[in-house]
């Protein structure tokens, strides 16, 4: 789960981080209400939604020369033009895709006199299985070119889960950073606060990009994104509270109430598969044979009946979906249970595109058995290719 | 031979008493006698249960349930805020094989767990996985026996139901199997593709190998530079790989916590190239598993 930059620095300061004084604003009114609270003269004027590089990035409403989705003002009539121009358009960067995001918040923001911009993040680096700083001198910019252009200039530091931050640990990410001396102080408590914030809330990615060194030699976060592990939440009600629903999918939100793995894909070919590996390799068997999927549907392993009906009401609910393709391994899951949730499913909502079903596991006599007796006109195939071929078939067919 | 498990190995059941836990604890009872020796949970210690024909003791630890039943390996089917704990505790009782079936584990509480295990005598499966079976002998977690048949492949895989296609593909074609292993879907887990790979190299009846790995960190690389590097010191099996997760979009997490290309790194491609350069044939399909090992033994 994915927080926005407001939320994710009202949050660090709670742990102490150095953070500059802001306010959120929804309307134009707000934003002139939370200029005139900040002393100036500089203000940050922050477009407020889920995706990187919104200072490059366009808003489609505006002419190409408009500025971008972070902008400095001098005044807070200038903060509030600018507020106008972005506050509901749509902003379009190199993460959200050539549909953008409409911008429904900003953030407004005390500037600063930035003297070097660095990077720094947390996260669960899998090979050590511990958490780690990646940070780098070249701040400011995105840090995946980097990687790619210089990678010697990204370092690693990995943290002991049974001593956390040490002197040790700090210093090594000062000299990586090589940050001057007062900085180096201000980041053993930097260091330690973000350590602390992230393991706290249970966070899965930490990014805080730039990290500046002001030109009095301090340290400010200037940006920071925060992702939580959806895996956690469950003991996180206050950070449950910072979901914005509007930066999400509303398919994606139906499948999240039924705990089902939904990701919509632009295809027309729906799939609804038990396990993340198979049901992955369902989509690329999809396009192996020239169909485009639609989405990525784990039904999980002690899926019901009412999961595999809402999971099928979620598919066919997607305008895109011109022919679906259940495919079932049974482990965990019973091959009986799900021929009785599609069953269900199918005589709720009805079925106006080709469906074809192939089960294989545990109880799939018993499954196949339901669907044949069931009366509905459903393509049996009896293994992964044959499946893949019939469906994109049928779909072709149209 | 076999790797992991045989049909002399005691398996402890922590989260028995759940629904989860006695469906799969009656199946593997009912699969060439699997030797459940018992239960664990923390209350109903001296309780029995009883399933598939068979009743087993509730211990209210897992230290007594080894010291009473000679346990060397557990099983666990505990819900995701509890599971780190139960692992933590088979750890401290020196389980020597540890399973864990759980998925949506905090992945911190997986990191506290990897810290515990370093320098531990004890080796931890999954979690998120599907377990372990060696066919015709012992079954630990939630993989269909049916489909399984005592043959010659070692099967290694990060996925559930892929493990199965490889399983039913291989029986299909007359191959069989050594042993089938699921490392689990989970970005920090116990076991690596490597540890698996290490046993199936070691063991004589294994004669040929299928891994199967998705998107999302460099766990597939690692394991293809292990094989190229280990034959050239002559210890070298036929294998076939495949990855899954081609079309997937980057930046978002598949279904598994672990399934998720981020940083430009963990693609498909990459790994495909990994393998293909250690010598492993990589299937494009994951219905051809079984059929492109069958071609590549008969050369």
């Amino acid at each position: 789960m994915n927080i926005h930059e407001h939320q994710a620095k009202a949050l660090l300061v709670r742990f102490g981080a150095p953070v500059a004084q802001g306010h959120p604003a929804f309307t134009v009114d707000e934003a002139r209400k939370a200029a005139e609270q900040l002393p100036g003269p500089l203000w940050v004027v922050k477009s407020q939604i889920h995706a990187g590089g919104r200072g490059k990035g366009k808003f489609k409403e505006l002419g190409p020369d408009a500025k971008g989705g972070v902008r400095l003002a001098k005044s807070v009539d200038e903060v509030v033009a600018h507020a106008k121009e972005m506050l509901g358009n749509t902003l379009v960067t190199h993460q959200t895709g050539p549909d953008g995001k409409q911008v429904n918040r900003l953030y407004i923001e005390d500037g600063a006199d930035i003297s070097r911009e660095l990077y720094l993040s947390l996260l669960v680096n899998r090979e050590s299985g511990q958490v780690s700083f990646v940070v780098s001198t070249e701040g400011g910019m995105d840090i995946e070119s980097v990687a790619d252009e210089t990678p010697e200039k990204i370092h690693t530091i990995d943290i002991d889960p049974l001593t956390g931050v040490t002197d040790d640990d700090a210093n090594a990410i000062a000299d990586a950073l090589e940050l001057g001396e007062q900085a180096r102080v201000d980041m053993l408590d930097l260091a330690r606060s973000l350590y602390e914030a992230f393991t706290a809330k249970d966070m899965s990615m930490l990014e805080i990009n730039p990290l500046i060194v002001m030109d009095n030699g301090r340290l400010r976060v200037l940006d920071a994104k925060l992702s939580f592990d959806g895996n956690a939440l469950f003991r996180h009600e206050d950070v449950r509270e910072l979901r914005d629903m509007s930066e999400e999918d509303d398919k994606e939100i139906e499948a999240s109430k039924y705990d089902l793995a939904y990701i919509a894909l632009d295809g027309n070919i729906g799939c609804m598969v038990n396990g993340a590996g198979l049901a992955m390799a369902t989509m690329d068997i999809i396009k192996l044979y020239g169909g485009e999927p639609a989405n990525f549907l784990d039904v999980g392993g002690g899926a019901s009946k009412e999961k595999v009906t809402a999971a099928f009401k979620i598919i066919t609910a997607d305008k895109n979906v011109q022919g679906i393709l259940v495919n079932i391994f049974g482990g965990i899951m019973r091959c009986d249970v799900i021929a009785e949730g599609v069953v269900a499913a199918v005589k709720e909502v009805g079925l106006k595109v080709p469906l074809v079903v192939r089960l294989e596991g545990t109880n799939v006599d018993k499954g196949k058995k339901i669907l044949n007796e069931s009366g509905l006109d459903i393509t049996s195939a009896d293994d992964l290719d044959d499946a893949a071929k019939k469906i994109t078939d049928a779909v072709k067919k149209g | 031979m076999s790797v992991l498990v045989n049909k002399d190995t005691k398996i402890l059941v922590q989260g028995l008493t759940g629904k989860t836990g006695t469906f799969h604890t009656e199946q593997a009872l009912q699969y060439a006698g699997t030797k459940m020796v018992g239960g664990v949970h923390p209350k109903k210690g001296g309780e029995t249960w009883s399933g598939a024909g068979h009743d087993l003791p509730i211990f209210a630890s897992v230290a007594e349930g080894k010291d009473k039943t000679g346990a060397d390996a557990s099983v666990i089917y505990v819900p995701p805020a509890g599971a780190a704990d139960a692992i933590i505790e088979a750890i401290d009782a020196q389980i020597g094989l540890i399973v864990c079936i759980t998925e949506g584990i905090p992945v911190l509480d997986m990191v506290r767990v990897k810290a515990k295990l370093e320098g531990s005598g004890s080796r931890l499966l999954g979690p998120n996985c599907p377990g372990v079976l060696t066919p015709d002998e012992c079954k630990i977690g939630i993989m269909p026996g049916s489909i399984f048949k005592k043959g010659s492949v070692g099967v290694v895989s990060r996925s559930g139901t892929l493990t199965y296609e490889a399983v039913f593909q291989t029986t299909n074609e007359g191959l069989g199997q050594t042993t089938a292993v699921g490392i689990g879907g989970d970005p920090v887990k116990g076991t690596e593709f490597i540890d698996v790979l290490e046993m199936f190299l070691a063991d004589d009846e294994t004669k040929s190998l299928i891994m199967i790995g998705e998107i999302g960190g460099t766990a597939e690389e690692q394991a293809a530079q292990f094989l190229k590097d280990e034959a050239k010191r002559g210890r070298k099996k036929p294998t076939v790989g495949f990855i899954a997760g081609r079309t997937a979009p980057p930046g978002r997490t598949m279904g598994h916590a672990g399934a998720i290309v981020a940083g430009g790194k963990g693609g498909a491609d990459d790994k495909i190239e990994a393998m293909k350069s250690a010598g492993i044939t990589v299937a494009d399909s994951p219905a051809r598993l079984g059929t492109t090992l069958s071609e590549l033994l008969k050369g």
